[in-house]
């Protein structure tokens, strides 16, 4: 399998550093190749700001930050009149955006006329599941839905794993639970 | 090899630094907290909170200090240790020499970041370029694993009794030092067991064998000192080949002074330090499947300053790219252009070369930039000449 490529755009402090890193980990836990990092900037708390994602079967060489990413994942979704967020995006590329707006809808906004456009509300499910607004883990089970480079399985074990310790087991399983909703109610079109 | 590889886990390049600083353990660190190094002092400070090392760690008000702490912990027979970035090792300029000078084994990790002004703390080379004739030994890395792994080679360079010079490992701020890649870690014995307890050889602490360090030393001795120095660091291109095949041999990488890719048979390649040999990688796996012969060098240690492993490396190759993250205000083009230029000056070969400064700040480099490069010496080596020796390459006209 080539290298896949993903690109975070959320707000500092809504969880995109963090959300690309635990994605790298899970991909490296099952052997991967992976590479995890922010784009630092002047950050603070509400500013944009992006992180990106590469899994590969292959060693990675690259230390270029990611500028034709496969899959854009959106965690907030202000961003998307302010921030161009489809830079870069081919033409086979994924967008994927917490919103409960329908793809229709986010393909106008944005003006992306090919790929594949998923929407999921999860702030929402943060909401519901987490009793936060912190819709990073659910837009991880956004992407395990158009990529299977690692199976909703594996990323439940580690979240178990890693989790269990710090946030005990009610979090851990909320947070279980938040992936797989947002797995189950994308919406692409 | 030695079966001492555990399974890769993820971590940034400052915290695969931090680690290899806790299973060295060393005697003494002094350190100040700057960006983007500040992960290895704060890591490797809960290390010391958490009991997990013996360290004595001296929190100090300046780098200045730092360094000065550094000195008087090694002089005193002390494995001593500290890390900085930019600014930082600025502070430090007038210790960093003195530390040479006074032949301490030092081990500095160094985060490569712009020095001001303007104020940036995105990575370039400035930092340790500067610091190029100060007396140090520099290791420039790839990445974090490569980082992890001179760190700890860097121990046994340093207090090896015919070398005892402090040695700098860089890595590329925020590009290794905040990207979490697999690391595959040793165990904690073997490192021990391979670093050793270290001796100092003379002591300050010995009181039965008295010595002085750093006395004043005019027009008498002054030029022999530093002649010493000298010798010291030419003789570490003959002993650090025996301490690469040790690590080789304990954990299983194979270490030389340069690293090369496809550069046997290449007739265009790029001269590149630490990351973004690797960003240069996949364009020349590119170029070949066009039928152009591209290659890299990258010199892993710059001082001192590989020589006869470049010549050699470069025996083949017709036209070179120097690519400087750093600028000298030279007007004469960067640090390791006019080093390779001078050792090529003296050789039998005689490549077309030129230089490209670029990512200065932190300004990104990409595998297209790489290309427009390699396109360049195509075309240079088609005229038999370089259109312009030196280039800025991303850099806004």
């Amino acid at each position: 399998m080539p290298m896949v490529e993903i690109a975070w755009h959320g707000r500092g402090g809504q969880g995109a550093k963090t959300a690309s890193q635990f994605l790298g980990e899970a991909a490296l836990d099952i052997g991967k190749y992976i590479q995890a990092f922010p784009e630092y900037g002047p950050e603070r708390a509400g500013a944009p700001m992006k992180a990106f994602t590469r899994i590969s079967d292959e060693p990675i060489y690259v230390h270029s930050s990611v500028s034709e990413p496969d899959i854009v994942i959106v965690i907030d979704p202000t961003l998307l009149g302010s921030v161009n967020v489809t830079e870069g995006l081919e033409d086979n590329g994924i967008l994927l955006v917490n919103t409960e707006k329908s793809p229709e809808d986010i393909r106008k906004i944005v003006n992306f006329k090919h790929g594949k456009v998923g929407t999921v509300d999860a702030t929402k499910i943060a909401l519901e599941t987490l009793k936060i607004p912190m819709p990073n883990m659910p837009m991880l089970g956004a992407f395990l839905k158009v990529n299977n480079i690692v199976s909703i399985d594996e990323v439940s074990e580690i979240v178990k794993a890693k989790f269990i310790k710090k946030l005990g087991e009610e979090k851990t399983k909320a947070n279980i639970e938040g992936i797989k909703r947002a797995y189950s109610e994308l919406r692409l079109g | 090899m030695a079966q001492t590889k555990s399974k890769k886990i993820p971590l940034t390049g400052d915290q695969a630094v931090a680690t290899a600083m806790k299973q060295i353990d060393p005697d003494v660190v002094a350190a100040y907290p700057i960006t983007p190094q500040t992960e290895i002092v704060m890591y490797f400070s809960n290390y010391v909170a958490n009991g997990q090392v013996s360290t004595e760690l001296i929190p100090v008000e300046s780098e200045h200090s730092a360094m000065s702490a550094c000195v008087g912990a090694s002089a005193a027979g002390a494995r001593t240790m500290t890390a900085t970035s930019a600014n930082g090792l600025a502070l430090m300029w007038e210790i960093v020499y003195i530390a040479a000078s006074l032949r301490l084994p030092i081990i500095m990790p160094v985060v490569n970041r712009a020095l001001s002004g303007p104020i940036n703390i995105h990575c370039d080379h400035s930092d340790t370029m500067g610091a190029r004739d100060s007396g140090w030994i520099q290791i420039y890395c790839e990445s974090g694993q490569e980082a992890y792994e001179n760190t700890i080679l860097a121990v046994r360079i340093a207090e090896h009794k015919d070398i005892l010079l402090p040695v700098m490992i860089c890595q590329d701020g925020f590009i290794t030092s905040h990207a979490v890649e697999g690391v595959q870690l040793f165990e904690d014995n073997k490192v021990k067991e391979f670093v050793g307890e270290y001796k100092a050889a003379h002591p300050l602490l010995d009181v039965e064998n008295p010595v002085t360090y750093g006395p004043l030393d005019l027009q008498d001795y002054y030029f022999e000192h530093k002649r010493q120095q000298s010798e010291s660091m030419r003789g570490a291109l003959k002993i650090i080949p025996g301490l690469f095949k040790e690590f080789e041999k304990t954990f299983g990488t194979k270490y030389d002074f340069i690293d090369t890719y496809k550069l046997e048979d290449a007739d265009i390649a790029i001269i590149a330090l630490s990351s973004t040999a690797g960003t240069s990688r996949g364009v020349i796996d590119e170029l070949r499947g066009q039928g152009i012969k591209a290659g890299l060098l990258r010199p892993r240690v710059f001082r001192p300053f590989p020589r006869e492993k470049i010549i050699d490396a470069l025996k083949n190759v017709k036209a070179v790219a120097v690519l400087d993250r750093a600028e000298s205000f030279s007007a004469e083009g960067g640090p390791l252009y006019t080093e390779i230029k001078a050792v090529l000056y003296n050789s039998d070969i005689k490549p077309l070369v030129t230089n490209y400064i670029y990512g200065l700040g932190g300004r990104d480099i990409f595998p297209d930039d790489i290309k427009k490069v390699y396109s360049d010496l195509s075309a240079a080596l088609k005229n038999k000449k370089v259109s312009n020796p030196i280039n800025y390459l991303g850099s806004r006209e």
